[in-house]
């Protein structure tokens, strides 16, 4: 699947996107995934009340399911208008 | 309901006139501009809104069907920028047409509050001690419990 990242998760993983190979079932088991992948990981997933998640595009929480998900997004809390 | 996210300026004046022409038997039209505050003191050089292609027009459908919905509106429509901005640009604006003027302003309200923290943009202000992002508030989140 695609997972994407916005504003300052962005920035602390340095990449905007990438394809991830993962058998988790929730997002919150893919969290657990990539956190253990290297620090800055761990920097951008260490406080999860401070990130918002979207699953193929529409905002969700940390046990929803991404069976069939093609993209998961994670990014702070939105600041629009 | 027209959706337009985009990066460059848009008209005011012209938008407003386009939509309230468009409109039959309304009796109001409301309208809500969004400009960028300079920041007291140290003064904002520029502001840099980022934005989710894709979800960002989902969203912003979502919440014009929704008030469409709830009150008995003409038409809505949203224009939000991306990009780069500096102080006293225009953001954004919302304009909502009804037969009666109660059912626009409530209805452009809600539109505002719900574009606040359910539209998947993201705002960082950058000053000459260096640059922010900018943090939503406890407050914006809270506005959504009044609908």
């Amino acid at each position: 699947m695609d997972v994407l990242y916005f504003a300052w998760v962005r920035e602390r993983i340095g990449i905007p996107r990438e394809k991830v190979e993962s058998s988790a079932k929730t997002v919150a088991e893919l969290v657990e995934e990539l956190r253990g992948r290297e620090e800055r990981y761990e920097v951008a997933f260490s406080d999860l009340s401070a990130l918002r998640v979207a699953v193929d595009q529409e905002l969700t929480d940390f046990d929803a399911s991404l069976e069939g998900a093609r993209e998961v997004a994670f990014f702070p809390p939105m600041t629009g208008g | 309901m027209i959706i337009r996210v985009q990066s460059e300026p848009f008209d005011l004046g012209a938008e407003t006139e386009g939509f309230a022409d468009a409109q039959q038997g309304m009796g109001a039209v409301v309208t809500f501009t969004g400009i960028v505050r300079d920041l007291p003191g140290e003064g904002l050089d520029r502001m840099e809104i980022e934005h989710y292609p894709g979800m960002t027009e989902k969203a912003l459908e979502k919440i014009a069907a929704q008030a469409m919905d709830r009150w008995d509106l003409g038409d809505v429509l949203i224009i939000h920028r991306y990009g780069n901005l500096k102080a006293d640009d225009r953001i954004m604006m919302v304009a909502t047409s009804s037969r009666h003027r109660l059912h626009a302003f409530e209805a452009a309200e809600f539109l505002m509050d719900y574009l606040k923290s359910r539209a998947p943009f993201w705002k960082k202000e950058f000053t000459q001690s260096g640059a922010e992002w900018v943090e939503a508030k406890d407050a914006d989140e809270a506005a959504l419990d009044r609908w």
